[in-house]
């Protein structure tokens, strides 16, 4: 039970992202899960960026966490837009069966 | 400081373990829920390392939000049944230690950045706005957005703004069958295409075809 400073935060912020990355290849399920590992991997920016702002006495980085959660939002909004239209023209959501760019 | 590292570890060991349910759980909505305990924490440990104003507004978009929207499309498109099958299907485990090796190579990168990085004495010094600790956070968050900030301010408002019709449009149809009110049609009406004069023939009435 060391002093927490700034490299503790930082790999916690390293832990959610490596998450957030493994929820985006290891997904077989449905894209609503890859758009909440997104979610995982922005919120591990946030706390990279509210971390380094407290430790190193600077309010810019509070700033531009709150503007990286507006764009989390709105990314949110449109993706589940997409994902419903998806649904409603072709029935399903999993991954496997969404191939119709043959990628 | 005791207290402070024993909340610490209390809220990252949650946050990280529900963020290895939010991928890991079999049904779509326990992932919702356990991404909605991951915010929270996140939050509280924001709260705890003196950000205040960004906790509560990470649990307002996220929780209030972000997370409901989620949930809601989960239900809506009733997904909940397609249960998870990427250990099974032999077609799909192929990328799973592709996967793994990517996701391990970033997180001992980042390990690497964080162990060995050094800020220069100086950076410290070199910031234009620096945290006063006479007022609120709130209030020193609220000096600088409006001020410094305004041109990025009112861009992510656009932002908003734009994801809002977006989403409207791309979810907007057209239904068969909805007696609809036009307005264009209602004010566009002429007296020639709405009245008509006739001449009655007494004794006789006049057909109306209607």
């Amino acid at each position: 039970m060391t002093e927490i400073g700034l490299g503790h935060y930082l790999t916690l912020g390293a832990v959610i992202f490596s998450i957030g990355i493994i929820g985006i290849f290891l997904n077989r399920k449905n894209i609503i899960v890859i758009l909440m590992s997104i979610e995982l991997i922005l919120l591990a920016v946030n706390i990279n960026l509210v971390s380094f702002s407290i430790f190193l006495n600077d309010l810019s980085g509070q700033v531009f966490t709150l503007f990286i959660l507006t764009v989390a939002a709105a990314e949110a909004a449109i993706g589940l837009a997409i994902i419903v239209v998806y649904y409603r023209n072709s029935g399903t959501i999993r991954v496997e069966e969404i191939d119709q760019l043959k990628g | 400081m005791i207290a402070h590292s024993i909340f610490f570890y209390f809220f990252s060991i949650i946050a990280i373990i529900s963020a290895i349910m939010v991928t890991a759980s079999k049904n779509t909505v326990h992932s919702v829920f356990f991404l909605i305990l991951d915010f929270i924490s996140i939050s509280c440990l924001f709260i705890m390392i003196g950000a205040e104003f960004l906790g509560m507004i990470m649990l307002i978009v996220y929780v209030g939000a972000v997370a409901v929207l989620f949930l809601f499309v989960v239900m809506m498109l009733n997904v909940a049944q397609q249960k998870n099958q990427w250990f099974l299907s032999e077609s799909s485990s192929r990328h799973i230690p592709m996967g793994l090796i990517i996701s391990l190579i970033i997180f001992f990168e980042l390990l690497i950045v964080v162990g060995g990085w050094k800020y220069k004495p100086d950076l410290v010094n070199s910031t234009n706005i620096s945290i006063n600790n006479d007022i609120s956070n709130t209030h020193s968050l609220g000096q600088v957005l409006y001020t410094d900030y305004i041109h990025i301010f009112q861009i992510s408002g656009m932002i908003l703004l734009i994801a809002m019709i977006g989403a409207i449009v791309l979810t907007y149809r057209q239904r068969e069958g909805v007696k609809k009110q036009s307005y264009l049609k209602q004010i566009s009406r002429e007296r020639s295409e709405g009245v008509e004069v006739l001449e009655v023939p007494s004794n006789k009435g006049v057909q109306i075809d209607d």
